[in-house]
């Protein structure tokens, strides 16, 4: 498959984005974002940032606190955080939401939607997981 | 700041009022507008119905984005579109979608340009990105 303009052909390293919409554990858009992301790096493409927009933003707290036989999706999200991927929290929803620089989980940041317009602009691709 | 003038499409696919997708949408386009971006819109599937005139979530208790909709010109956002087939399959008849702002000279409202199905994948096979809610 090609493409015009700058757009890579598939097969090449590509750098990646991603947009997550929904909160963790109801819906799956959560876990598909994190699985396609370990899919992407382990066939040598690199994220540049994820992006949380919406009830998304809920990813980020570490306030969360499943069964211990469960996934812990707050920490995932920080263990690729430490691995130097970007990952930001949209500030206007974590507004709304009560996420706040304090219930973080460390390695993810507050910031606003113009970060996401910066994510797309420096990346060959933005893939979106929503409901 | 961004600035380099790649093809960006938002698409708003989903129904206004039971999710927040749509409001959403249109703040992300309110954002991008103020970057240097070519920004496009595209109102297709469910995402037509928010396009219906008349809204009012008054009783509702929520704010609603019919204002911010009719002003999507004045911030720029200029490049809107829908697909007819969505609009047809939901019996809105094109004429009558809500206006997306005012013609500055003669004051006439300024609606979506309605596009076949093919015109849009046409359009999107050249994005840089697409982000779709």
């Amino acid at each position: 498959m090609t493409h015009t303009g700058d757009l890579l052909t598939t097969g090449e390293n590509m750098k990646l984005s991603v947009l997550v919409l929904e909160g963790p554990y109801n819906h799956e858009a959560s876990d598909s974002a994190y699985n396609f992301i370990q899919a992407a790096l382990d066939k040598g493409h690199a994220i540049r940032g994820i992006f949380f927009y919406d009830d998304g933003v809920y990813n980020a707290t570490k306030l969360m606190d499943p069964p211990q036989d469960d996934r812990h999706i707050s920490k995932r999200w920080s263990e690729l955080g430490a691995r130097g991927i970007d990952m930001i929290v949209c500030v206007a929803a974590a507004k709304r939401r009560g996420i706040t620089d304090e219930v973080l989980v460390p390695n993810i940041r507050i910031s606003g939607l113009g970060q996401l317009a910066t994510l797309i602009d420096e990346s060959d691709r933005l893939v979106t997981f929503g409901d | 700041m961004a600035a380099t003038g790649k093809k960006i499409m938002v698409t708003v696919r989903k129904a206004p009022h039971g999710s927040i997708y749509v409001q959403e949408s249109i703040e992300v386009m309110f954002i991008f507008a103020t970057y240097d971006m070519d920004l496009s819109v595209v109102f297709m599937d469910d995402g037509v119905l928010a396009l219906q005139t008349g809204q009012d979530t008054k009783q509702l208790g929520t704010k609603g984005f019919m204002a911010s909709l009719g002003a999507l010109v004045d911030w720029e956002v200029t490049k809107v579109y829908v697909d007819r087939q969505s609009l047809k399959e939901r019996n809105i008849p094109e004429g009558s979608i809500q206006p997306i702002g005012k013609d500055d000279d003669s004051g006439a409202p300024i609606r979506p340009k309605v596009l076949d199905s093919i015109e849009i994948a046409t359009m999107m096979a050249t994005q840089h990105s697409i982000v779709s809610f």
